[in-house]
């Protein structure tokens, strides 16, 4: 192909021989910066399969001369990770979770490890800091619904509250009303019985109806007296902590559906160790027993 | 030889012949090598397909776009795993059509959220997102809990995932909607959802209303399933094949 020169203002100018109406095709040769980035991007790219993880073949790929991988690096990470947080971490493996509590600095890493995996993990249903919600007890005051010593509180950590693990805590509050087990005017007549029960005023004759009802159907968990039974979760009637609010129409809808809240056990999620210091974090927040 | 491309410039033909022959190449040899390396899937227990029911909950999540904001992917990445736990290994996708690995974070990674919560806290949070998470600026779902789940259409839906490659068996196929109906409602007897999809599957009525099988019905199961199936205490994930 002839390749005619063209001049213009800084001198004759290859062409590529087109030329529309006068208008002609510059046949400039490629900026030296531009052509040399280009080479050395190659070189550099050739340096990368010989180095990197790169071709892959019929079974298997190159994995490189550097042996770089992504995994063994987190593998990596995790142990510098578990180095940083120190010997502290290894002591809570072995400890008990009384002896825990008594060494004031295993106390303050466990607490500290607590703090961080509660607002992870516990924070999105118990609230920040464990205030608890509608269905969701309160962790900072002295009730508890299946016990609130150090021991129980692992143990409820561990396995949850009807997971389905086998060794969760289990009890089923029956739907009363939506069961038709009880008729609206037993289920209306227990509502004032609670209330009375909780030291509020309430309707004496609807109260002195509900007194056998709740003598065949309530007693077997929440006790004679209303003071509920940890060991079956079923919460005492006379406080004022109500998990499912403290109005009579929560009340009412309470026996009618019984709903039988469930809580997700950690011990296959957490490590042993993270589940201990959640622990004595749950336990050091609340007026524990 | 440096002047030859002008030949290959001047033909429109030659030129899209050119292209066509550099980019299949290409493919060629960057994906399918990935349907023969041993290594592309890690050798993992416990992964089955969708049960009806859960993946009935899947085409929901994708049609309400939760992918926009929610990834299910949980990277190598120290920070990641120690949130999420452990990372997401190829095999979890193994039945996913199309997959959800996401790549907008705006939202928590789902890749586990399976176990974390309870039901009765996804159906509250879907309904009333802030009601459990005061910063939360996740949209409400609340219809999800009124509208009742299209069950009829559930068979085909499995067929045309059979088709592309999830192993359903034809008898899983023909009790598509059987199965479906029977994992909310733990007292049905004489289905094959267990012996198909294993016991573990979780069963019970997971919206709070056991009266009716409504969409949350099938999102908080499918929600409820995620991340759960691989069982980590047989993966070896420091074996040399499963570290790249």
């Amino acid at each position: 192909m002839s390749a005619p020169e063209t001049q213009d203002d800084q001198g004759p100018v290859a062409t590529t021989g087109h030329e529309w109406d006068g208008i002609r095709e510059l046949d400039n040769p490629l900026p030296r910066w531009w052509l040399w980035i280009f080479y050395a991007s190659v070189v550099v790219a050739i340096g990368y399969w010989v180095l990197m993880p790169a071709w892959p073949g019929l079974t298997g790929y190159t994995p490189g001369v550097l042996g770089k991988s992504d995994r063994a690096e987190l593998v990596e990470q995790l142990d510098k990770l578990k180095a940083l947080r120190g010997e502290q971490s290894a002591r809570l493996t072995d400890a008990s979770l009384q002896e825990i509590e008594s060494d004031p600095e295993l106390q303050a890493h466990a607490l500290a490890v607590g703090q961080s995996v509660f607002g992870d993990n516990c924070a999105t249903c118990h609230g920040v800091g464990g205030v608890g919600g509608k269905g969701y007890a309160n962790l900072r005051d002295d009730v508890w619904l299946w016990g609130g010593t150090l021991e129980d509180i692992h143990r409820t950590l561990q396995y949850g509250i009807r997971s389905g693990h086998p060794q969760a805590r289990f009890s089923q509050m029956p739907a009363f009303g939506r069961d038709q087990l009880l008729t609206p005017a037993q289920v209306a007549d227990l509502t004032e019985y609670v209330v009375a029960l909780s030291g509020r005023p309430a309707n004496a004759a609807a109260v002195q109806r509900a007194a056998p009802v709740y003598a065949a159907n309530c007693v077997a968990c929440h006790g004679p007296a209303g003071l509920g039974d940890p060991l079956q979760g079923a919460p005492n009637l006379t406080d004022r902590e109500w998990l499912y609010g403290s109005a009579r129409a929560d009340i009412r809808e309470q026996i009618h559906f019984g709903r039988n809240g469930v809580m997700p056990g950690w011990a296959e999620r957490l490590d042993p160790e993270t589940v201990k210091a959640l622990a004595v974090y749950v336990h050091a927040n609340a007026a524990g027993q | 030889m440096w002047k030859k491309h002008s030949k290959l410039e001047r033909h429109s033909l030659l030129l899209v012949l050119g292209i066509l022959l550099v980019v299949s190449v290409g493919g060629l040899v960057e994906i399918a090598p990935l349907f023969f390396l041993e290594s592309t899937i890690e050798k993992v227990r416990g992964m089955r397909p969708y049960t009806p029911l859960e993946q009935a909950g899947r085409d929901i999540y994708i049609r309400e776009g939760c992918y926009v904001c929610h990834s299910q992917m949980i990277r190598p990445l120290r920070d990641e795993v120690e949130r999420y736990g452990p990372y997401s290994l190829a095999a979890e996708s193994m039945y996913d059509h199309p997959f959800q690995w996401g790549s907008k974070r705006t939202g928590p990674d789902l890749a586990r959220v399976g176990g974390k919560y309870s039901d009765a806290w996804h159906v509250q949070h879907l309904i009333d997102p802030r009601s459990v998470v005061p910063e939360s600026i996740m949209p409400p779902y609340a219809f999800l809990a009124k509208k009742d789940l299209k069950v009829d259409d559930i068979e085909a839906r499995l067929r045309a995932l059979n088709r592309v490659g999830v192993p359903y068996t034809e008898t899983a196929l023909k009790n598509a909607r059987a199965d479906l109906e029977a994992q909310v409602d733990p007292t049905a007897s004489g289905v094959s959802l267990a012996r198909y999809y294993g016991e573990k599957v979780n069963r019970r009525d997971f919206d709070g209303d056991p009266d009716r099988l409504t969409e949350m019905d099938a999102l908080v199961a499918y929600l409820q399933m995620l991340g759960t199936l691989v069982d980590f205490r047989t993966y070896e994930a420091d074996a040399p094949e499963n570290l790249r």
